[in-house]
This record gives C-alpha cells, structure tokens and sequence, in this order.
C-alpha cells in the first residue's frame, strides 16, 4: 500500500539522488564473448570517475553502455535516476523508442578516441549542428499546440553565439569557421568536447580522448577537460593518464577481463594498489 | 644547420649533361598512326556512302532538334531525376534495420537489375495490353461483391484510359527510371556504407534521429563517393534513351535520325548524324561532371590534400611550425 512507483524511477532509492550514474550488474556480450560480467558502479553527481585497464578490459564498452549506443544484456543502468534504454512498469520492461532514446543522450554528452567531428562542416557547424536539429523539433512541437511562432532568427543567433562561446572556452575562439581537416588533433578533440556541450549534459562520457594525439597535444585536451571537472561537471574517463586520473578523479575504477577489479580514491589506488592485477598493470604505466 | 652552410660554401658542382635514353618504339607508332589516321580521312572524304552534304542538310532539320531536345535530352534528365530520388529511398531501406523494408529493397533490385534494359522498355511499351482503363477505388471490388451475392460490384472513385497515361514516353519514362533507380540504389548503399561508422555514433551520442544523421551527417559525406559514378549513369541514361526506339517513342533523336534514313534509303549518313550527336551530347556531360566532382571533393578530395601537404612544406621549409598546424 505505502510503495508508490514513480514510472521512470522505478528501483531508484531516494535517499541516492546525488547518484548521477548508477549501474547494476551490467552485463554485455558480443555473439558468444561475454565482454562485460557483472559491472556495479555509482558515479556522485559532481564528480569525476577515471576508468582504468588493459585493452579489451571493457571500460569502453561500459561507457558505450551508459548512452546506449551498446544494448546491455542484463542488468540496469541509470543516468540522474532515469533508467537507460528501457521504461520499466511493474515488473515489465518496455523498450524505448528511437526518438526517447535520443533524448536521453541528449543529457549525455560523449567525447570519442577519434574525434569523430563532422569533416564537411566547420568547427562551428559542428558545434550548432545539434542544438539547432532540437531546436527545429522543439518549433515544431509548439506549432502543433497552436502557440505563436518563435522568432526564427534570433533563436538561430543564440545558438551561434552560445557555440561560439564554448568554443572560445576551450580556446578556439579564433578557429570557428575551419574545417576539420584544418585542425590539429588536439584542436579537433576540443571542438569535440564543445560539440558536446552545447547540448548542456548533465554528464560527460569520454573514451580515451588523448590517445589519438601527439604526446605534445595531449595537455591542451586536458587542461580543458580539468577545467571541465573544476566547474562541477560529472564525468567519467576512460582513459590510460595516471596523471590525469590522480590530480582530478575523484574515483578510480580498475577494470580487467569484463570485471572491476579494484575501485577506490585514486590517489590512495595508485599508490598502493591492494589487487595483484591492478599492481602489475600500473607498474607497467607508471 | 652546420651541413646546410658547409654545402652552400663549397662550390656547386656542374649541372649533369647525359646522354638520354633513346626511344626508337615511339617513332615507330608514331609513324603507323599517321598512316592509319591518313588511310580513315581518305575513307570520310573519298567513300560517297557517307553522303556527307545530305548528312549535314538533315541532321538539324526541325523534327530531328525535337526528337534531341524531349525524347533524349528531356528524357535523360526526368528520368535520371526519378532515379536518383527513387534510388536513395531504396538505399535507405536496404540499409535499414526493418526486414520488411529490406526484403522489398533488395526485391526491387534484384528485378530491375535482372532484366535488360531493352525488354524492360518493350514490356513497359506494351503494357496497355493488360489494361484498357486504369481505375482506382476498393481492390477485388467484384470478387468480393459475388461473396456477398451482388453481381458485378464495382467500386472505383475515378480512373484513365491508359492509353492517355500510358503514351510512348510515359512508358520510356517510367521503364528507364525505375531500372535505373535500382543502380543508382546500389551506388547510394555503397556511398552510405563508404562513411565511417564513428560519424554515426557521434551524432547518434548528440540525440540525432537516424532520419536526422543520415540527412544532415551521412548523405552529405556520401555524395563525394555517390557523384562520379552518378556521372557515368547519366551518360549511361543519355545514350540508353536510343533505346526508346522499341517502345516506340516518335520524339526522339534517334527514332527520327532512323526514320529519315529509312524513308530516303540513305540510312549509313544518319547513323554517323547520330553518333556525331551522341558524342557532341555526352562531350557537355563530362565537363559537367568534372565540375561537379571537383565541387563536392572539396575538403578532403586529392586537391585538398596536397594544398594540406604543400602548405606544410612550405612551413617546414620556412621553419614557423605555427603555420604547419594552424
């Protein structure tokens, strides 16, 4: 009688809603290889969670996971109490359509190995591109209910100058109207993180963001992405910088083999790490 | 920086004067193309087959300008216009994830490819047999009328006599552009599979629809891939509508050219007419295409890179690595 399911909320405690990421015996397998067994995560609204591993470990799997882009197999994972993919009534889950899919991304912004920005638009077009696709759905919505038209141009302009100002926040402000292929790596993967950010995410996904780069690049992506965490940002990072992961994580989480291995302060991980494994792969990076 | 001023103190030695390599081969083809090339010009001016004056006096009369302008020029851009149109539809449902979709896609393909061009403008041209009126209302209205025991229901809202839709060039019309749909269905799958997958998951990532990343992130990337062999189908299509002959469609270049040669006997001369026609037709659409390939190459296309390389040269040569990675 006193349980109340809120839809969408659903196995959801209360007393953690400054969980901003939580994940439940995540489990995911491509064909017959099981590459996630079993994850179990909680990332605190605010906070930077660093992924570390050996290659096919599955952190970028589990990241993928988180916005979706990989359909899990078992488990729950959910994003600012909302769970991922799925609506669950009663004991029901229902999968969702593409269209709620894409708006629950669109509170998580990610940031690729590969930049992935769109080579035959300039790096302002990249970062406009999506608010303004929203933006047109959003119109059209309104049209629907009969209310009076936005003005078209100046909300066009506010976008602009709103990506404009992301881009001059990472340091672009003089690059908006290059190509990508303009572009060194490491401008190209701050484009990225502004691309992201227009959409103004509740939490960031990145995937080994310095690992395309030259040694020499490497710093710019992460004084931005530090910037990032200061300003209160959640994030988690998969990333192979032990550097990084010990001045701005607030967690860190060691994967190998589809499992985490060890989590805890990073400081306090990387120098003592209690699990053999974890041992002997930050003996190799370090 | 020290062997650099070493070289240029020392003094700079002799420009080399050798001996190049002779190529007698060259001069010997040389010489048996000039002889070739003499032996045709002799053939055009000498052989009367060829009629030349008759050929000119007709090859620009009235009909034959009509039968240019709407049965092969006219033809070749509306049916090119369907084609490309009804071709990326079926792309995106060959690629897409519903099985129903991607059954009738391939379906599609399979048919319009399987069947020559030729037998497919004949049975299109001929295709009133089936029906002598064209009507649209409730489907198997007089099968399901007999269910109920009404004789002879019918059920139509309006309808044509096909031989008013059904004219030569409808038919020309719609048996060239639905084969072609299904080629250029197969060049537009190969330009969307041609782009990296990381663009997909980046656009999916911002919230894009998969209407949204393929019109706004995909198909603009993919026409780079998709436009040179479009070309070639256009060219394919202009010399494709001789073919139009067997509908039959009376307006049109070749119809016409033959016609003339049939009723004055001198057939050989309109044959040449059509090839000069052909080939002054298809001459427009190359330039055409090199135009347009060298729009949508811009960017990334082998001329941007080597303006990408050569202003990184010219850094490294200047020695201001701010200008290699601007």
């Amino acid at each position: 009688m006193t349980e109340l399911v809120i839809p969408g909320q659903a196995g959801a405690p209360e007393a953690e809603s400054d969980l901003m990421v939580r994940a439940e015996q995540v489990h995911k397998s491509f064909g017959s290889i099981e590459v996630l067994k079993g994850i179990d995560l909680e990332v605190r609204t605010g906070q930077v969670c660093c992924l570390l591993g050996p290659s096919g470990s599955g952190k970028s799997t589990f990241l993928r996971c988180i916005n979706h882009l990989e359909k899990i197999n078992a488990g729950r994972i959910w994003v600012d109490g909302e769970l991922i993919g799925y609506r669950q009534r009663g004991d029901k889950l229902y999968e969702m359509r593409e269209k709620e899919v894409a708006a629950q991304r669109r509170a998580i912004g990610m940031v690729f190995q590969r930049f992935n920005l769109f080579p035959h638009k300039t790096a302002l077009e990249n970062v406009t591109e999506a608010p303004l696709l929203v933006r047109r759905e959003k119109r059209a919505e309104v049209r629907e209910q009969a209310a009076p038209l936005l003005g078209r141009r100046e909300k066009r302009a506010e976008v602009r100058e709103r990506a404009a100002a992301l881009l001059e926040r990472v340091g672009l402000g003089d690059r908006l109207h290059s190509y990508p292929s303009q572009l060194s790596g490491g401008q190209q993967q701050r484009v990225a993180i502004a691309r992201a950010l227009a959409m103004q995410p509740k939490l960031m996904l990145f995937d080994e963001p310095t690992s395309a780069l030259d040694p020499e690049l490497v710093g710019e992506v992460l004084d931005v992405m530090k910037d990032l965490a200061r300003e209160g940002m959640t994030m988690i990072v998969v990333t192979h910088e032990i550097g990084f992961a010990r001045e701005v994580g607030d967690s860190l989480v060691f994967m190998d083999g589809g499992v985490v291995v060890e989590q805890g302060n990073p400081r306090e991980v990387i120098a003592a790490p209690q699990h053999e494994r974890t041992k002997a792969f930050l003996a190799k990076v370090l | 920086m020290t062997t650099d001023q070493v070289t240029t103190e020392r003094a700079r030695p002799e420009p080399i004067r050798a001996v190049p390599v002779r190529h007698p081969g060259r001069w010997i083809t040389v010489a048996v193309l000039g002889v070739l090339t003499a032996m045709f010009v002799h053939l055009l001016v000498t052989n009367e087959a060829f009629n030349w004056s008759f050929m000119v006096d007709r090859m620009f009369r009235p009909p034959i300008i009509e039968g240019l302008l709407r049965g092969t020029v006219l033809m070749t851009v509306t049916a090119m216009l369907i084609g490309v149109t009804l071709g990326v539809v079926i792309a995106v449902m060959r690629l897409s994830e519903n099985p129903i979709l991607r059954g009738v896609a391939w379906l599609y393909t399979w048919f319009f490819r399987a069947v020559p061009r030729l037998v497919l403008l004949a049975v299109f041209g001929n295709i009133g047999i089936l029906w002598s009126r064209i009507e649209f209302g409730v489907p198997f209205d007089t099968q399901l009328g007999q269910l109920f025991g009404i004789d002879n229901l019918q059920l139509r809202l309006f309808g044509f006599s096909s031989h008013d839709i059904l004219t030569g060039f409808m038919a020309g019309l719609l048996g060239l552009a639905l084969s072609e749909a299904a080629y250029m269905a197969e060049i537009v799958r190969a330009g969307i599979q041609s782009v990296d997958q990381g663009q997909t998951e980046a656009a999916q990532a911002l919230g894009m629809s998969r209407g949204q990343l393929l019109r706004r992130v995909v198909l603009p990337q993919a026409m780079r891939v998709i436009i040179p062999p479009t070309g070639n189908e256009t060219i394919a299509m202009l010399k494709d509508t001789s073919l139009l002959l067997y509908v039959p469609v009376s307006v049109e270049l070749f119809f016409q050219l033959d016609a003339v040669g049939n009723r004055t006997f001198k057939i050989f001369p309109m044959y040449v007419a059509a090839c000069l026609w052909y080939l002054f037709l298809t001459s427009i659409l190359l330039v055409g295409q090199y135009f347009l390939e060298r729009h949508f190459g811009k960017g990334y296309g082998t001329a941007g890179r080597a303006r990408l390389r050569l202003r990184g040269v010219a850094a490294e040569a200047g020695g201001n690595p701010g200008e290699v990675k601007p």
